[in-house]
């Protein structure tokens, strides 16, 4: 290590410690306003005193338990559907050489790039002759063959040893006897990757929702909170920081709880 | 023989559930799009007809439409590139032992798993004039306030701003994953050489994490196209279409002014757009890129 | 083509299974109502209670409420209803949105509904400038309900500061530039006046072209003034009180934040919606007043908010249900508690007339502000296409507030583009 090296070490952790109270100070001040009363919002007094009051305004003016629960089921839904239909789908690319599974497998991919949300119009016009405009299986349809969940538990099902996949098969197991025993169990680890990201995609997810939805009863938390942040007359500075952390509680606190985990599943959803 | 045809069979009754649903929802409409863009804007009293091109060549006279598609451009190129530079910086900040790490990684990862619509509703505190954050801070200095988000020159700026800070810490979680996967001996033996760490990083450590740049630089592009969910809450596109994009536009044209055909036309753009980058991808990056 | 035979089948089916039910039981008229509010809380707790207190009076009418988002959500979802088959029989939609809901062939007149001389007296028992937003062709189509005028709010402890008279605000736009340099501050801290331009800049803009005795459409949607030399003028003043008189902010002025700024006295004057008022009233820490808009060549403001309207797949039982319904919550009563309650106009000289509202207005003067500028009023911008129109208008306003464009040259392309628009509608 050179002297300059040396130096450098401090001046590396205050930068580092530097970048990261500014990345946190954003959802700083959320809480700062939430816990305080209006008057504080813009004015800092550390005497100030700490109130629920904002969290129960704005749970008055807006059903967001509601919001929070159609949210809950909506991805719960999604993420059953995704995980029955991507590993289905896996399964057959992964170990079936079927015929135009080459084909298939790109007309597959092409859903990375083209997304539901980029086809709002026509998907709005599908789910409308279905009937299913505002509601949570409307929100939930266009994205439960997920490309990428077919990606990911194709790459996992392709790495499960072939010995395994023999020895389940001299016991008797048929075609989807091995994939409950073999596949399903070793691609744990993907599954508890592709369910994060994909749970706190969906919770984050605003735009198409905010097309299919129209009532409280279908709602999710960030249009409910897209729609109370932007009203007609303006709402309250401090009800809006709380019904804020309102919505990114949930996600928050079980992000802080299994921060490893999370990272850990984006990496290794990232890596491919 | 038997048993060859049972794979094919097996093979196309796996796939069926998620292919039915993928046609429906991604196929199906990106053909569907195409064919309305040739039709007029119908309504009961005057139906839709076929128009050719017709609206392609309205779209080509539409100002807004250049507007936003400038605006994608400067947006792509003001959040990438920062963003990618500040994610590797972060990265290489929480792989070394830092006192307080997870504190730090937590900070940087945080943003990422808030939505886009509730880091909009705490950012716009930070820009409102006045009385906004920002300007209380430059008030404190004795400097002057600024309308952030009022100003054509500044919205874009602030609104990048906001979004490379949502944005850096999801790309540093991929770096993070490359470095981890760089031995430590290539670092010692570098150092041991006399190179300094910056000339290590340069020469060996930033080729190195390449391909993962690629990678993010491809998706963070295809990403840039649809991050509007801001828009809704920040500017609404404004003023005058200063930080309107793509995405927000079609919105727009589709559900408030019910032109679904003239919407249908903007939604090919965009197609083009992600097919142009989905190619580059393709064949430019794939021979360099290892997947697992 | 399809969806109309469609509806036309279920309608079908649907009256021969009333027909049917009818004689097992008391035929029961069922209507859906689609109503805008954005969030829950006390607009929707006041509309249920209006509504269970119609369906106590008339037990043979059923009412669903479903509150559908803002104005625009409450049009997607509507419209949306109507062509996938849903039933609706009525909804209090955007004032202005009556020109697509007529191309649309969504909507009915009242002129065809109403039958007796009485109730063709009741389409005229409303302030006949609320009523402009809802006539069109020689026919009525929406009832006013959720009406707002533009007030100026303004900041008393600020004018007594100032040395102004708290009891007189700026009544013509050369008072309110001088009281405007009064009231800013020279450090820039503290500003004269605001009036938003996010949100709803043709609104706000409606309430200046008026005051320069110019509309800025005509009474059929097809053709609009936006580059009349009054219009020009207009948005040259809007864009001087920043530049020149130094008493607004430059560029864009945020709607959803201004009353915060107000609030915190960032700004001592404010044009807002009176739908402000109960918030304003309940969080202001200083005295506030609230005055008519200041005139140039004469006062003016457009009239906001939305209408009723019945549509037009509907029986002759839902529309007499629904004329019910809409009379029931528009009469003089029912309007002064809903003004009371909501802050939104009473919408007939009659619910000013009731003692109620009579005695609210002597505890608090400013909840009949909007009502004595009703005399001064015009329609809201609305067209065909308003919403390409709006947004060409709106672009003009902010690119000229912004220093990008001139007056003259984004009013015309403006109007250009509303030309283009509107062309095939004249």
């Amino acid at each position: 290590m050179t002297a300059l090296d040396r130096l450098s070490r401090p001046l590396e952790i205050t930068a580092a410690w530097a970048l990261a109270l500014l990345w946190a100070s954003p959802l700083l001040y959320a809480f700062w306003a939430a816990f305080h009363g209006p008057e504080y919002a813009v004015n800092f007094d550390l005497a100030a005193p700490l109130t629920l009051e904002n969290f129960r305004e704005a749970l008055a003016q807006a059903p967001f338990l509601r919001y929070g629960f159609n949210t809950f089921l909506l991805v719960t839904l999604l993420l059953a559907g995704q995980f029955i239909l991507c590993t289905l789908a896996a399964y057959a690319f992964a170990r079936f050489r079927f015929y135009g599974s080459d084909v298939a497998f790109a007309l597959v991919l092409v859903q990375l790039m083209v997304t539901p949300e980029i086809l709002i119009v026509e998907n709005y016009r599908t789910l409308a002759g279905l009937s299913l405009v505002d509601s949570i299986s409307g929100i939930a349809l266009p994205y439960m063959a997920s490309a990428f969940g077919i990606f990911l538990l194709r790459q996992a099902f392709k790495s499960t040893p072939q010995e395994l996949v023999d020895a389940a098969r001299l016991e008797g197991c048929g075609v989807f006897g091995v994939l409950r025993r073999v596949y399903i169990p070793l691609a744990k680890p993907t599954y508890l990757a592709y369910g994060l990201v994909s749970v706190s995609h969906h919770w984050n997810n605003f735009l198409w929702p905010l097309v299919i939805t129209n009532s409280v009863e279908t709602r999710p938390l960030t249009v409910g909170l897209g729609i109370f942040g932007a009203p007609e007359s303006g709402a309250d500075w401090s009800i809006i920081s709380a019904a804020t952390l309102l919505s990114v509680a949930p996600l928050l606190i079980a992000f802080l709880l299994f921060q490893r985990q999370f990272v850990q599943s984006f990496m290794h959803a990232g890596i491919k | 023989m038997r048993q060859d045809t049972l794979r094919h069979v097996y093979g196309w009754l796996l796939l069926t559930p998620a292919a039915i649903l993928l046609v429906a929802f991604t196929h199906y409409p990106t053909v569907a799009t195409f064919i309305n863009s040739l039709f007029s804007k119908g309504n009961p009293i005057r139906p839709s007809r076929f128009v050719g091109f017709e609206n392609y060549a309205l779209m080509m006279e539409d100002p807004i439409f250049w507007k936003v598609l400038g605006n994608n451009a400067i947006f792509a190129l003001g959040t990438i590139p920062t963003s990618i530079a500040l994610a590797i910086v972060m990265a290489l900040f929480v792989n070394s032992r830092l006192p307080g790490l997870g504190l730090v990684r937590m900070a940087y990862f945080t943003p990422t798993v808030l939505p886009m619509i509730a880091v909009a509703n705490i950012w716009l505190f930070f820009y409102t004039p006045g009385i906004g954050l920002i300007d209380q801070i430059l008030g404190l200095f004795g400097l002057p306030g600024h309308n952030w988000l009022g100003d054509p020159d500044t919205v874009m700026p602030a609104i990048i701003v906001m979004t490379i800070w949502k944005e850096a810490g999801f790309f540093m979680i991929f770096y993070l994953a490359a470095l981890q996967n760089i031995p430590a001996e290539l670092r010692e033996a570098a150092l041991l050489e006399g190179a300094s760490r910056w000339t290590y990083f340069r020469r060996v450590l930033f080729p190195l994490l390449m391909p993962t740049t690629l990678f993010v630089l491809i998706n963070a592009v295809l990403n840039s196209f649809k991050l509007v969910d801001h828009l809704f809450v920040l500017t609404k596109g404004g003023p005058d279409n200063a930080s309107n994009l793509l995405l927000y536009y079609i919105f727009e044209t589709a559900f408030s002014f019910f032109d679904t055909t003239y919407g249908a036309t903007l939604t090919v753009v965009l197609l083009l757009l992600l097919a142009v980058f989905a190619l580059v991808q393709f064949f430019l990056l794939d021979k360099r890129i290892h997947y697992r | 083509m399809f969806h109309r035979m469609k509806n036309g089948l279920m309608a079908a089916a649907t009256a021969a299974f009333m027909m049917g039910s009818a004689t097992v039981a008391q035929a029961a008229t069922e209507l859906t109502m689609y109503y805008p509010v954005a969030v829950g809380g006390p607009l929707t707790k006041i509309v249920d209670g209006l509504v269970d207190d119609f369906m106590k009076e008339n037990p043979d009418i059923k009412v669903n409420a479903i509150y559908a988002g803002n104005y625009n959500d409450a049009r997607i979802k509507a419209l949306a209803a109507l062509k996938s088959g849903e039933p609706a029989q009525l909804s209090v939609m955007f004032s202005i949105d009556i020109y697509e809901l007529i191309e649309q062939d969504a909507i009915v007149a009242f002129d065809d509904i109403v039958e007796t001389a009485e109730e063709k007296a009741w389409l005229d028992s409303f302030y006949p400038t609320l009523m402009q937003n809802g006539r069109t062709a020689g026919k009525t189509w929406g009832i006013p309900f959720q009406r707002s005028t533009i007030v100026m709010y303004y900041n008393k402890d600020k004018f007594r500061a100032a040395g102004l008279d708290p009891e007189n605000a700026p009544a013509t736009w050369d008072e309110l530039v001088e009281a405007g340099k009064k009231l800013t501050a020279a450090d820039g801290s503290e500003w004269g006046m605001m009036i938003p331009s996010t949100g709803y800049p043709y609104w706000m803009f409606g309430a200046l072209t008026m005051q320069n005795d110019q509309v800025l459409m005509n009474g059929a949607g097809d053709t609009t003034f936006f580059d009349a030399p009054a219009t020009v003028e207009a948005l040259q003043f809007w864009k001087d009180l920043g530049t020149k008189h130094k008493v607004m902010p430059e560029g864009t002025i945020e709607w959803g934040t201004l009353r915060k700024n107000f609030l915190e006295g960032k700004t001592a004057i404010m044009w807002h919606s009176t739908g402000n008022l109960t918030a304003v009233k309940k969080n202001a820490t200083f005295d506030f007043g609230v005055a008519m808009l200041p005139e140039n060549k004469r006062r003016g403001t457009p009239t906001g908010g939305g209408n009723f309207y019945i549509f037009k797949q509907t029986s002759p039982e839902e529309r007499k249900a629904a004329m019910k319904l809409i009379r029931f919550m528009t009469n003089p009563e029912r309007a002064a508690e809903w003004s009371m309650k909501t802050g939104y106009m009473g919408v007939s000289p009659a619910a000013y007339d009731t003692k109620q509202l009579q005695d609210y207005v002597k505890t608090f003067p400013y909840a009949a502000v909007a009502r004595d500028q009703l005399e001064f009023a015009t329609a809201e911008l609305s067209t065909f296409q308003t919403g390409r129109v709006r947004k060409a208008l709106d672009d003009a306003i902010q690119a000229v507030l912004t220093g990008s464009k001139t007056p003259e040259k984004a009013l015309t392309e403006a109007q250009e583009t509303a030309d283009r628009l509107l062309k095939a509608y004249r």
